[in-house]
Formats: structure tokens, C-alpha cells, sequence
């Protein structure tokens, strides 16, 4: 049971802390919270 | 051209959504009484290969599918798959995608609506005074339509409409300010609540309340491994069924809501967030609750009836509200709050994505705005749902349940399968499916995708047309094929009902069960109707793209 308990625990966390701490993408992604800010800009050609 | 230019806010907030999506009453309700029912502790281990074979790949599958549809301009699932092959039948399996989900949401909101009615009853204290039988006997008064404590008059069509009112105007407000928003609120505060109530049912002492047992024999109840178990076929095929459910593959609303993602972000790692997500709700949490809760009260011998004749959504509506109130007034008020909340907004983060297929078809095909979109689905959802609230007792509920909620999933899993992993290709969908990803994904998933999943789910799908009497499958192959009344095929005859009506002899009994006979088959008509609609709809927007040009 505990076993059990923890890889399920684990995994979730890694997985979501993973997501959290994923590398930004440039804009236009599919997210419109991060529209403005300057850092995700893409450079322009 | 589209009407539909949604966006989610966040990439949080679509994992969220995801999650929301998946997570529903059955990981509270069904999961722990199938792991009873199926070896305890050793299910997990069918139940956890399975989602590594099963449920991960048709998520990844579900993800990629919708994502490449997205880039066409497609949200749901009849033109997703139609941009996967030229064969032009692939549409009408779509179909399966807006199906499901107007039919699920029929019953699916009505039990959504009991949630959040039971919410107001702890919080006015109507089970405070009550004993076991008291609960009980105040949910067949509430599902017959009698009269409550309340003194609404029909008070579960007022919360059904309610329940109906709310999730279409949060589907009319679009996806980041009306979806995601209520999964960010209503995900936290499903887990905080489940934490809660997980640590009481961990730490029930004997003799402590009224409590029978420590919690350490419920615990043990649902854990203990029967190894025994694990070499039969049925307990395999409840694991696969189980998966099924709890991440709501097999719908079509990943799909849709996979499609607002651009090609060139992940799909990859959020699958996988959402998908962990939702075990950890289920497995950790949803085991914690519903047995170790009832065994510290009334016993091992006590809640295996219970579950026999109740099954897990008798034990949390029937039971559960008395047992809370052995904890004291207050905490029973505020326990069975906690209780219906994690209940409802399971049920609602899952009924607003079934919302999103038809929004995303009416739009897409026939430039409906968004909330013209939200409202036909509320009234659909309200038209189709109301014969499960009237003639919930003639077994409408259970029916619509069984046909798009059990059947329809893996039919559909299964041709999505051999779509993605044979028709569209597995080079290209393994493309679709590691393009942009923030993760490695295993190689070895490409021969799990191609072979392992779709003969997985074409074994789900034979298993249950051709269910052997009882489970036994070892003695359906030594000494001939008996069905059993639980397989597809003997569903479809009636074969229970059939039977039952020839032993009955009393009159109001045989009434009953002719009653029950008519309604059973009028919901099979309705459902099919229902299909054969919106296949016309898809024909018509069909004819409408090649007048346009778009094909």
C-alpha cells in the first residue's frame, strides 16, 4: 500500500514540478496569459 | 470560416482542465469498490499495467489527434479523425466523440446535481438527526422525486436545472475565463478536501466515536493482495474497464481540448501530468475514503453488503452523511460538505468538458458564436437528460449509462487505436506525438502504441460482448459458453429482464418489470436517434465544406 502510495505521489509531483519548470517557448504558443511578456517574444527576423 | 478562436490561459490551467476532465465520481466512488470487488490490493497491479499500456497511450494518442486536428482548424473529433485518413467514413466514427458526451452528460449532470443538493442539505443539518436508515431512506425519497426536507417541490429537477444552468454559463463564458478558471478553483480545493477527509480515514481509531475498528482494517480490506485473483480474466478486464473511466479516454473531449494547442508545444509531458494527476486522486485519495471510512464504523461484513447491493454510489450518498455525523455535529456538517464539494467539482470539471465537442462542432461548422453553442447544449443536455430524473426507477439512468458511458469508450478507443497506430501511421503519429515535447518519450511506447494498446482494447471489447456466466472463464472454455447477463450481447436481449419477467407471479411486480422492459428499450431508441442526428449534422457541415471549398 505504501508502496503504492508513493510512486503514485512521486510521479505526480515530478511530472507537475517538470511542467512547472519547463524552458519557456517563444510566443504565439498556445497560452494567452504569457502573451505580454517579453521574454517568451519571439526575435524579430 | 471558424467561428472558434479559443485559447487557454495557461498551461497550468489546461493540465488543470485536463485533470478536471478525468478526475470524476468514479475515482471516489467506483474505483475503491472494483479493488474490493477484484482481488484488493493485487487489482493494483493489473490496474497499473494497464494504465502504463492503456491509459498512457491513449492519452498521448488522444492528445496528438486533437492537436494535429487543431492545426486544421478542427475541435472535435467527427473532422479530427476525418483529417487522419482520406476514407471518408472516418467522420461517422467521430460521431462516437460528440455522442458520448451529450448523452453521458445527461445522466452524468443529474448525478451532479444529487452532489451539490446533498452540499446545501449538510449544510442545513438535514442528516443530523437521522440514523443509517434515515439517510438512507432519504435518498430513494429524493431519486423518486418525493419530498424533502427542503419542501421544494420536485427539488431534484430544480437541482438538475441548476446544475444544467451553471455549467452552461461557465461553458458560455469560453475556455480560459469559464473552464479553466473553475478547474483552477475547483481542483485545489477538490484535493484539500479529499487530503482532509483521506486523513480521517486514516486515523479512525476503535472504540473512538462509535468506530468499530481502527482504520488500519479498512485499510487492510481494500490492500491486501489476493494473488489468486490475479490470473483471472475478469479481474483484468474490470482494470482495463476502470482506466477506461477514470480518464475519460475513449470521450472525445481530449481531443477538443487538445486541439487549442499549437503544434510546436508540448503535448507529451502534460498528458503525463494530467494523466499522474488523476491517479494520485484516485489512488491515493479515493481509496482513503469511502471503505476505511465505512469499515471503521460498520464492519467488514457490514459494508461487503453494502457494496453488493449498494455498489459505491449506495455507500457515499447512503451511508457515508450518517457516518461523518459520529465525528460530532459540526465536523459531520463540515465532513459531509467536504465530502458532495470533492464530489461536485469532480463532477463538474468532468461535465464542462463534455460540454466543449458540440461548442467546438457548432462552431467550427457552422460559425455558431460561443454562447448560442453553450445554450443548445444546456437544452440538449436537459431534453435527453430529464427521462433519467423521471423514469430514473425504470433503469433510463443506468441504460444511458451502460451505452455511452461503458460500450461507446472503448469502441471508440479501439478505432481511434488502429486509426492513429495503422491508418494515419505510427512513424507519423509518433511525430505528432514527440513533436514539441518537454520529455523523452520511451521508444518502446512506439511498439506498446502500435501492437500492445489496440489488442488490449480489442480483448476489453470481446471480453465484455461475450462475458462468460459469472466471470469464469476457465469453465466457459472446459464445459461450453454460457453469457452472462452482464455481457453486451445478452444486454441487448434483455436477457435479465426477460428472465426475471417470466419467474415473476405478482401482478405489481410483472407491471414493474413490463414498465421497466418499455423504458429500457425506449432510451436504446432515443440514444440511437440521437447518433443518427448529429451523423446527418456532420454530413450536412460535410456537403457545407465541399460548397466552400474547404475540401
Amino acid at each position: 500500500m505504501l508502496s503504492t502510495i508513493l510512486l503514485v505521489t512521486g510521479l505526480m509531483s515530478y511530472f507537475f514540478y517538470r511542467v512547472l519548470n519547463a524552458p519557456p517557448k517563444p510566443e504565439p504558443d498556445s497560452y494567452l496569459d504569457n502573451d505580454d511578456e517579453i521574454e517568451r517574444q519571439a526575435p524579430r527576423a | 470560416m471558424s467561428a472558434n478562436k479559443e485559447s487557454w490561459g495557461s498551461r497550468v490551467g489546461l493540465i488543470l482542465a485536463m485533470a478536471g476532465n478525468a478526475v470524476g465520481l468514479g475515482n471516489f466512488l467506483r474505483f475503491p469498490v472494483q479493488a474490493v470487488q477484484n482481488g484488493g490490493g493485487a487489482f493494483i497491479i493489473p490496474y497499473l499495467i494497464c494504465f502504463l499500456v492503456m491509459g498512457i497511450p491513449l492519452l498521448w494518442i488522444e492528445w496528438s489527434m486533437g492537436r494535429f486536428g487543431g492545426k486544421f482548424g478542427h475541435h472535435s473529433t467527427p473532422f479530427i479523425v476525418d483529417t487522419m485518413h482520406r476514407n471518408r467514413l472516418w467522420k461517422y466514427i467521430g460521431v462516437f466523440g460528440i455522442w458520448t458526451n451529450i448523452a453521458v452528460a445527461s445522466y452524468y449532470c443529474y448525478l451532479e446535481s444529487w452532489t451539490l443538493s446533498y452540499v446545501f442539505h449538510s449544510i442545513g443539518g438535514t442528516f443530523a438527526g437521522l440514523d443509517q436508515n434515515g439517510v438512507s431512506a432519504f435518498f430513494n425519497e429524493y431519486v423518486s422525486l418525493g419530498e424533502s426536507t427542503f419542501g421544494i417541490p420536485y427539488e431534484p429537477i430544480v437541482f438538475f436545472v441548476i446544475c444544467l444552468l451553471l455549467n452552461t454559463w461557465i461553458l458560455s463564458q469560453g475556455l480560459a475565463k469559464g473552464v479553466e478558471r473553475v478547474a483552477k478553483i475547483g481542483m485545489p480545493l477538490l484535493i484539500l478536501f479529499g487530503i482532509f477527509l483521506a486523513y480521517k480515514g486514516f486515523t479512525i481509531t476503535a472504540g473512538e466515536n462509535g468506530a468499530i475498528n481502527d482504520s488500519s482494517v479498512g485499510l487492510n480490506f481494500l490492500w491486501t493482495p489476493n494473488f489468486d485473483e490475479l490470473w483471472s480474466p475478469s479481474v483484468w478486464l474490470a482494470a482495463a474497464g476502470q482506466i477506461f473511466f477514470t480518464l475519460s479516454v475513449g470521450m472525445g473531449t481530449i481531443h477538443c481540448y487538445a486541439s487549442y494547442v499549437r503544434s510546436k508545444d508540448d503535448i507529451a509531458l502534460n498528458a503525463m501530468s494530467a494523466g499522474w494527476m488523476n491517479e494520485f486522486v484516485e489512488v491515493v485519495l479515493g481509496a482513503a475514503i469511502l471503505i476505511p471510512i465505512s469499515i471503521g464504523y460498520l464492519g467488514v461484513d457490514g459494508v461487503t453488503e453494502l457494496v453488493n447491493s449498494q455498489g459505491g454510489l449506495g455507500l457515499g450518498f447512503r451511508t457515508l452523511p450518517y457516518l461523518f455525523y459520529q465525528w460530532g455535529d459540526v465536523l459531520g456538517a463540515v465532513a459531509g460538505v467536504m465530502w458532495f464539494g470533492l464530489l461536485f467539482f469532480a463532477g463538474i470539471t468532468s461535465s464542462l468538458a463534455m460540454g466543449t465537442p458540440w461548442i467546438g462542432f457548432l462552431q467550427d461548422e457552422f460559425n455558431w458564436r460561443r454562447k448560442p453553442a453553450a445554450w443548445s447544449f444546456g437544452l440538449i443536455v436537459l431534453l435527453l437528460g430529464m427521462p433519467t430524473v423521471l423514469f430514473f426507477k425504470y433503469g433510463v439512468f443506468d441504460e444511458y449509462d451502460y451505452w455511452a458511458g461503458t460500450v461507446s469508450l472503448v469502441v471508440f478507443a479501439l478505432f481511434e487505436s488502429i486509426l492513429f497506430a495503422w491508418v494515419f501511421g505510427m512513424n507519423k503519429g509518433w511525430r505528432e506525438i514527440t513533436s514539441g515535447a518537454d520529455i523523452q518519450v520511451p521508444n518502446f511506447y512506439k511498439f506498446i502504441i502500435k501492437f500492445v494498446t489496440p489488442l488490449l482494447l480489442l480483448w476489453v471489447f470481446i471480453g465484455s460482448l461475450i462475458t462468460p456466466k459469472g466471470g469464469d472463464w476457465a469453465g466457459a472454455f472446459a464445459n461450453g459458453w454460457e453469457l452472462d447477463d452482464s455481457s453486451i450481447i445478452n444486454k441487448i436481449k434483455n436477457s435479465s429482464l426477460k428472465r426475471q419477467l417470466a419467474e415473476a407471479t405478482d401482478p405489481e411486480v410483472i407491471q414493474q418489470l413490463q414498465d421497466t422492459l418499455f423504458f429500457v428499450n425506449a432510451s436504446r431508441t432515443l440514444l440511437v436517434a440521437v447518433f443518427l442526428s448529429i451523423a446527418l449534422l456532420v454530413y450536412i457541415a460535410y456537403k457545407k465544406r465541399v460548397r466552400e471549398g474547404r475540401i
